[in-house]
């Protein structure tokens, strides 16, 4: 264990902890949108080592600079600052970047309820986000048997390149396509058509938006009791922390 | 733009059943309000009524002039709040926005159409030309024999572009999120606002659904 | 897998880790890279087409539809813009009957941008196929596509006199070197490799060396400046099965030419410099990571690796001793972010240019996870001379804190663009002069990533790594060019260069980008500038990567140092509408629907 401070606070982390779990651990809530917590999907027991460092919104001030909380590892004396109001307005910000970046009609989208963008939405009090709205044309891809990849509300975090992996030969089921604003996530018909229900179903849990799509879930819960109105994401997100 | 008998009359032009000044007196001594639905489906003026009773306790405080359910056409003076659903879509909305902003003194974007276009804001992905194309010149419906055309005429509104957010034309000063808003969230900001409290809205009940 | 692409695998061992190399052979052999190709690339290299497109989707240069028998790029740099681009551009597209971004109907060319390809001192410049041809005209376009048209071949063209590719002479009829200085430093002319080499491995230490770089106080030349001898140190110190030595000749960053000219007059210098830190660290393999922008410099760099290993230089036992280091050359594919020493590493494995989540660093686990030692190409010959002379010869040029020289690449307008070598200490004014510059406005050093200066208030700054800490980009603007046009390039700049991997630099420089069009287009407002400044340190803030981190920079400076052009671009809103609600754009679109859809079916 180490010695840390958060929000002027001293409390212990666990070595070999990152930032953004040693928080959690203490009841301190970091949003993040690409991370991963626990067991990866390939089934290895994973320790702070899913991070991928796409979506920035884990971002806090680390010994005065800002930082991804989730990629780095908690050390003796580190000050993190989380509610600090210049990097939590920057959380805000990357949120509604990502709102207005996308196409996401929440009213008509099958993950409404259980939709990680939508619940730190709440979390950071988005009402409307400062930056315009693009509407930029994406195509949607519907071509493999059981997943609709709904591209409009794709965030590019990499969960589903990374760590959706085919059983038998552990290639990538998606990948990457073009470079910048132009780059968008190609699926691999063959093999996705060969996904077992589970596998399809854990992609689309994984999926932390409504782009990958299960064909066999629609709008399968009522409204009132969905995913993150039954618990919100910070709940969740500290269940089993200090003061739980 | 084919021309047309320049015999109109404006539906606010015509006469009014007067108010005795009594009731007149009370409504003006209330804080007024004005409502509008622009590019949206209304629903959010239909969730204004689901507060129910409770709508009862703010009618006491409160006057709604222009709106859906009232018989206002035009917003008869200076106003404290206005409560807008629905996007820009064509030039009426921009130009009776305008009005709206130029008469209150605070006006609230409510619901998904107003926040971020909604609904409506889905054929921003597609060129306006192509929606015409789609929608009267290869519809299924069109008469056959007619000859193609699409509503185009100095007495109907232009359509914009894209269908626009209320903030990307005017200044807005509070947002309610929703598709709809519930009626006990447009309740409680309106109930901060018109009691002098800020704007506050819990994330328990922001919702963009 | 067909028997013609066999041996394109075998050269690289079907190690997928080559899959640049590879894609590079088949679009060289095929003029691009056809979906059977690839197929078979998956099939060989044990990796999906779609792993396959993952890469070859990242890069420039990298062609899976058909684009013409003869590939043309023309760089779009601001100093391109101010020396006739233009005129340029509408010759090629006249001469060619070809639209930029297209091909025209004979096959014959495909025309398409690049940004800044390495040639600022004699812009107007374009890459025709693998050669480059520059200080264009619109008459000289004329010349070279209609000898194009009759069947030569673009190295034809640019090389007349047929000089073979892997002499000086081919690389010194296709470009200038344009060095304003006398030597320093750098560009020593005949040296004695061989004896340098021989004192290094026989007679030092690898701990001394690393000392003697320690001592000299010598910093990473490409722009981030870590001390040379600590990132040795580390390297030394590091845990690995293999360690490896890059040499960064990416060279990316618009408006910086000063590895190519290095490369051209003193590779050696470079690959003794590589020798040198390999030895330190103790590394048996080097990798020049090359950009594709220079491909004319490839056999001739190749041959400088050949002549070293002819004279026991390079490869196994050098000089007889068991010290083993051999060299090998990785082609860049078009992508400024490879500069970036992580993305370079992940382009050297045959993958898309995404810079890594950092730590790891590199020198701890860089290539293949292994310690490796990213170096600029100046830095290494400055290592070089170093180590032939000593720390303290190094000391006396140069600032305490900035030891020795470093060179500058200026381009722009002053009227000798060009190589300067100049000692850190030296201040802007000095060197303005020296480059000729007259009526000099705004100078931007480091390229976008870097500072935007104003001459008249910054004139007396001084080059060093606390002060003018420079790449050795430096592009000089009079008053009569137009900075607002300027910055709105950079910006747009970033936006194609942007590896698209982290929410801040991806979506938010397309904010930065639309803010500059709003500026220039008159529609800005007080609030504008001020979102600017809130959104830049988002960016700043947020960023995975170096690039993130910089592209809000000449936003900011110029903001700062040239504030009346933006301030007397931006206007006060009258009436109820925002003054950035375009009623124009949002009314114009109905009536052209109807006049095509309508008017026109009447006709």
């Amino acid at each position: 264990m180490v010695k840390i401070i958060i929000d002027g606070k001293e409390v212990n982390a666990e070595i070999g902890d990152n930032v953004l779990e040693a928080a959690a651990k203490n009841n301190v809530f970091i949003p993040s949108l690409c991370y991963v917590k626990g067991e990866s999907v390939k089934g290895e027991s994973v320790k702070g080592e899913n991070c991928l460092g796409t979506c920035r919104t884990c971002s806090v001030k680390v010994n005065g600079n800002i930082m991804a909380a989730c990629t780095i590892a908690v050390c003796e004396g580190m000050n993190i600052e989380v509610n600090e109001p210049e990097v939590t307005d920057m959380r805000k910000a990357l949120v509604e970047l990502l709102f207005s970046e996308g196409n996401h009609n929440c009213p008509s989208c099958e993950k409404s309820g259980r939709c990680e963008l939508q619940a730190t939405g709440y979390e950071v009090d988005m009402m409307v986000s400062r930056f315009p709205y693009r509407f930029t044309p994406r195509q949607v891809d519907h071509s493999s048997k059981f997943i609709w990849l709904e591209r409009d509300r794709c965030i590019f975090c990499q969960r589903c390149v990374e760590l959706v992996r085919d059983k038998a030969t552990d290639q990538k089921i998606f990948s990457i396509r073009g470079r910048g604003t132009n780059a968008r996530i190609e699926i691999d018909k063959a093999l996705a058509d060969n996904m077992p229900a589970e596998q399809v179903r854990a992609a689309s849990d994984l999926c932390p938006v409504g782009c990958i799509i299960d064909k066999s879930q629609g709008f399968d819960v009522p409204i009132g009791r969905r995913k993150f109105e039954i618990e919100t994401i910070k709940e969740r997100a500290l269940k089993g922390s200090i003061d739980d | 733009m084919t021309k047309c008998n320049k015999n109109e009359i404006f539906s606010h032009e015509l006469p009014t059943t007067p108010i005795d000044p009594e009731t007149q007196a009370k409504r003006d001594a209330k804080i007024q309000v004005a409502m509008i639905g622009f590019c949206g489906c209304w629903g959010c003026t239909l969730s204004f009524l689901d507060m129910d009773e409770a709508l009862i306790a703010l009618l006491d405080k409160v006057n709604i002039t222009r709106s859906s359910i009232t018989d206002t056409k035009r917003i008869p003076g200076r106003m404290a709040l206005g409560f807008i659903e629905g996007g820009i879509a064509n030039s009426e909305n921009i130009a009776v926005l305008e009005e709206y902003r130029e008469n209150c003194d605070v006006l609230i974007s409510v619901g998904a159409c107003a926040i971020w276009g909604g609904v409506p804001a889905m054929r921003n992905v597609i060129p306006l030309e192509e929606c015409f194309r789609e929608a009267y010149i290869d519809s299924e419906t069109a008469v056959p024999d007619a000859k193609k055309t699409i509503p185009f005429h100095e007495d109907i509104p232009t359509i914009t572009t894209k269908v626009m957010p209320l903030h990307e034309v005017v200044k807005i000063d509070y947002f309610i999120p929703g598709c709809p808003p519930d009626g006990a969230t447009i309740l409680k900001v309106l109930d901060d606002l018109i009691n002098g409290r800020e704007f506050d809205l819990p994330s328990a009940m922001n919702r963009y659904d | 897998m067909s028997d013609i692409n066999q041996n394109i695998f075998e050269r690289y061992n079907f190690d997928r880790s080559r899959l640049m190399d590879v894609l590079w052979d088949f679009q060289r052999r095929d003029n691009y890279i056809s979906s059977d190709n690839i197929k078979d690339i998956a099939l060989c290299l044990k990796l999906s087409v779609n792993d396959v497109k993952e890469t070859l989707s990242f890069y420039h240069f990298f062609l899976d539809k058909p684009f013409g028998k003869h590939h043309i790029y023309l760089s779009n740099t601001v100093i391109a813009k101010m020396n006739g681009y233009d005129e340029v551009r509408q010759a090629l597209e006249n001469e060619t009957g070809c639209r930029f971004n297209g091909v025209d109907k004979t096959q014959a060319f495909g025309l398409a941008d690049a940004n800044c390809i390495g040639l600022s001192d004699q812009e107007p410049a374009m890459m025709v196929d693998e050669v480059v041809f520059t200080q264009l005209t619109p008459d000289k376009v004329k010349n070279i596509i209609e000898k194009l048209k009759q069947g030569k071949t673009a190295e034809e063209i640019a090389n007349p006199k047929r000089y073979a590719s892997n002499t000086l002479d081919y690389v010194h009829a296709i470009v200038d070197s344009n060095i304003r200085t006398a030597s320093r430093v750098l560009f020593k002319p005949e040296r004695n490799y061989k004896k340098i080499l021989n004192t290094l491995i026989t007679a030092t230490k690898p701990e001394d060396v690393i000392e003697t770089l320690i001592e000299s106080n010598l910093k990473g030349r490409g722009g981030a400046g870590f001390p040379t001898g600590l990132k040795w140190k580390l390297g030394r110190e590091a845990q690995g099965k293999d360690k490896y030595i890059i040499c960064n000749a990416d060279e990316g960053e618009p408006g910086t030419f000063k590895d190519r000219v290095l490369l051209t007059e003193s590779p050696k210098d470079v690959l003794l410099g590589m020798i040198a830190a390999a030895y330190a660290i103790g590394s048996n393999y080097g990798i020049i990571y090359l950009r594709a922008e220079y491909w004319y410099l490839k056999a001739f760099l190749q041959q400088q690796i050949q002549d070293f290993r002819d004279n026991g230089l390079l490869g196994k036992q050098i000089l007889a001793t068991a010290f083993s280091f051999d060299v090998r050359i990785q082609m860049g594919a078009g992508s400024y972010v490879c500069g970036d020493e992580t993305a370079l590493i992940e382009s050297c494995e045959g993958k898309r240019g995404t810079p890594r989540v950092k730590p790891p660093y590199p020198i701890q686990q860089g290539y293949l996870g292994m310690p490796t030692s990213v170096n600029n190409v100046e830095t290494l010959a400055c290592a070089s001379r170093i180590i032939e002379e000593n720390s303290a010869w190094y000391n006396q040029l140069g600032t305490p804190e900035s030891t020795g020289t470093r060179l500058l690449s200026i381009s722009g307008d002053c009227s000798q663009m060009g190589i300067y070598e100049i000692e850190w200490g030296t201040s802007l004014n000095s060197v303005l002069n020296m480059a000729g510059a007259v009526n000099a406005n705004y100078v931007q050093i480091s390229g976008p990533a870097g500072d935007s200066l104003s001459v008249e208030k910054e004139s007396e700054r001084v080059f060093c790594y606390s002060d003018l800490s420079c790449n050795g980009s430096l592009m000089i603007f009079d008053h009569t060019r137009d900075i607002l046009n300027i910055v709105s390039d950079y910006a747009a700049f970033f936006v194609e260069e942007s590896c698209g991997i982290c929410v801040p630099c991806r979506a938010g420089g397309v904010e930065l980008k639309n803010k500059m069009h709003r500026i220039i287009d008159g529609k800005a407002t007080q609030l504008d500038i001020d979102e600017i400044k809130q959104w830049s340190k988002l960016i700043k803030g947020t960023s995975r990567c170096g690039l993130g981190t910089a592209m809000p920079n000449p936003i900011l400076a110029t903001l700062e140092k040239f504030s009346d052009i933006y301030f007397e671009k931006i206007m006060v809103q009258k009436g109820p509408l925002l003054a950035s609600f375009n009623r124009e754009e949002a009314m114009s679109a109905h009536e052209l629907a109807y006049d095509n859809l309508v008017h026109k079916g009447e006709e």
